[in-house]
């Protein structure tokens, strides 16, 4: 009997939880509708309807419409691409800024690896959202301020946990056999260092692509990130901030896309997170 | 007592040490700041001049000049940057590109209104965790689960969307608060709770982290077992141990706290540092922004200083080492 329940329960283990699922099935869904929105609405972005403007949430239209009549859902789907390509890009410029300055310290140590680790704190006491109006003050906004504004202010916590990776690893066997075998430092940093180092932070990563769009959809909403009238998810609420007293849907329904995004992105990692840990157990 | 003797000494260099490393942070950041406004594309002069103008075009030598020499660009960089240095220890952040006026008096009295802001938050925040944690961890699955649920699904909103629900459902729909509330009491609620709910979430699964490990100690049940009521074992034994982390969180969510009282400031077109800082950014007021930003370092750093010295205080294990 218990050896019945204990076998059943790791059956069960391996299924994913029925929040994963849906999860993992909203993100599917988001990934859809940046590769293909053609797929999930006939619809064009632009398509005025002066009759419906300002229309709220229906069957017709679930999230309601604009004061040009367009269909807010149609706008929404449409300006995924743009979205998750800031999330995405925003999180590369911030991991390779990471990579850069974690293992020149852990690799390096000494005099540079306290040097880095002191900057590290002190960019710490920049708050990301302050950080990020920094630069864009300086470069005035734009899509590649967004992308790197938000890179550059969400970089000091990767930049740390890529330190104590290569920390971590760079003493390895295998490390130190690739080193016996001759192989030259650069090849043995490229193919074995960095992969193993970097394999647990997969999930810090896909939890940092829903942070960033909410960072970047912030300086959007403050009219700091993509100018409305491109359908990008912080242009929509910049866009339907306006409205917000008497047409609210305008921006709590593209906020709300976020949100839930949000969640289950960070879901997703968290869940990754533990399968990581699981396994390397 | 004869352990407490050496004590006092090692617990002053400690302080020292903690004070000494807090100066030379100040100081990068400071460095940090200075050497961003340089990163301006262009010639900062023609900058200043387009910006006070509205318009982009080449301005006249002498026109340049006059700019370079207001702000001290015409010195060699060295000498800019210690005169920045040392006007920063006097209490002097640049002149506004924009309004002519020092940055402090820029920033000046919108800071009240800001610190009122982020405090308050700070304490609501701090009352929502506790009470959804005391309330919910260890009774039974279902309302454990309802508990970290709840921090789990308001530690992930972002600033701008609980604070435009809250405007919609309690100014808009339900007119309890005003739309826009200035910073009288009343328009202080809604900027109040749109900080604290997503900061209460993080709270929350901290102190809920802690109190399942607490629960579990010996001390526990041995309160337990002289016949302490649940209640009292919850408020008197495990609130105080579940606490110490949640304040190191404290001094870190200062950050995030400034980060929200920008969205909250701009939502509710409430006075405060934030919309200045909008503002300033929209005008690509340099110097304004590198100073607010560099306050709101200053702030942090000294914060979490007090944290860690408060921290050294409270428990006896750290004044050794």
């Amino acid at each position: 009997m218990t050896v019945l329940a204990r076998s059943s329960s790791v059956a069960l283990g391996r299924l994913p939880r029925p929040g994963t699922v849906l999860a993992g099935g909203f993100v599917a869904l988001v990934v859809l509708a940046a590769v293909a929105p053609g797929l999930l609405t006939s619809d064009t972005p632009t398509q005025i309807d002066l009759t419906n403007a300002l229309a709220p949430p229906s069957w017709e239209h679930p999230f309601g419409t604009d004061e040009a009549g367009r269909d807010l859902l149609t706008r929404v789907i449409h300006g995924t691409g743009l979205s998750l390509g800031i999330g995405l890009g925003a999180t590369g410029v911030s991991m390779a800024l990471a990579i850069v300055l974690g293992a020149a310290a852990a690799l390096a140590g000494g005099v540079v690896d306290t040097l880095i680790t002191r900057l590290l704190e002190v960019t710490f006491a920049f708050p990301s959202l302050l950080a990020a109006l920094l630069i864009v003050a300086v470069f005035g906004p734009s899509v590649t301020t967004s992308i790197v504004a938000v890179g550059v202010g969400s970089m000091p916590g990767y930049a740390r946990m890529v330190r104590g990776q290569v920390l971590a690893v760079k003493e390895s066997g295998y490390i130190e056999a690739a080193h016996a075998l001759g192989h030259r430092p650069w090849r043995v940093f490229r193919q074995h260092l960095l992969p193993n180092a970097m394999r647990p932070l997969v999930a810090v990563v896909t939890l940092g692509v829903g942070q960033s769009i909410v960072w970047a959809s912030s300086l959007a909403f403050l009219g700091l990130g993509v100018p409305p009238p491109s359908p990008e998810w912080g242009a929509l609420l910049d866009a339907g901030r306006g409205y917000i007293t008497t047409s609210w849907w305008l921006a709590i329904m593209p906020g709300l896309v976020i949100v839930l995004f949000a969640v289950a992105v960070t879901s997703l990692g968290r869940t990754l997170q533990q399968r990581l840990e699981g396994a390397a157990r | 007592m004869s352990t407490a003797a050496p004590a006092p000494a090692a617990r002053l260099r400690r302080i020292a040490g903690k004070l000494l490393s807090a100066v030379l942070v100040l100081l990068v950041a400071a460095s940090i700041t200075f050497f961003v406004q340089l990163l301006l594309p262009g010639d900062r002069a023609t900058v200043i001049l387009n910006i006070r103008n509205g318009r982009d075009q080449q301005w006249p030598a002498e026109e340049i000049a006059a700019i370079n020499h207001q702000f001290g660009f015409d010195r060699p960089l060295i000498v800019q940057y210690l005169d920045y240095l040392a006007g920063l220890l006097r209490g002097d952040l640049g002149t506004s590109y924009t309004e002519f006026r020092p940055v402090t008096a820029v920033i000046g009295a919108q800071l009240l209104p800001t610190v009122v802001l982020t405090v308050g938050a700070l304490v609501v925040a701090w009352l929502i965790a506790v009470t959804v944690t005391l309330l919910t961890v260890r009774r039974g699955r279902i309302l454990g689960g309802i508990g970290a649920a709840f921090e789990a699904f308001t530690a992930s909103l972002p600033h701008y969307w609980v604070g435009m629900l809250l405007l919609v459902a309690f100014a808009v729909q339900i007119p309890i608060f005003p739309v826009i509330g200035g910073d009288t009491p009343a328009g202080t609620v809604l900027p109040v709770l749109t900080l604290a709910v997503p900061l209460s979430g993080f709270l929350g699964q901290v102190l809920r982290e802690e109190f399942h490990k607490v629960l579990d100690q010996p001390f526990i049940t041995t309160a337990r077992t002289r016949g302490m009521s649940d209640a009292a074992v919850r408020l008197r034994h495990a609130l105080r141990h579940a606490v110490l982390p949640g304040i190191t969180l404290s001094g870190w969510a200062l950050g995030a706290l400034v980060s929200g009282s920008v969205i909250a400031e701009s939502i509710y077109g409430r006075p405060g540092i934030g919309q200045v800082l909008v503002t300033a950014v929209n005008n690509r007021d340099v110097p304004t922004v590198a100073g607010i930003v560099l306050v709101v370092a200053a702030v942090y750093i000294v914060a979490n200083v007090l944290v860690d010295l408060a921290y050294t205080l409270v428990d006896p294990r750290l004044r050794i080492s």
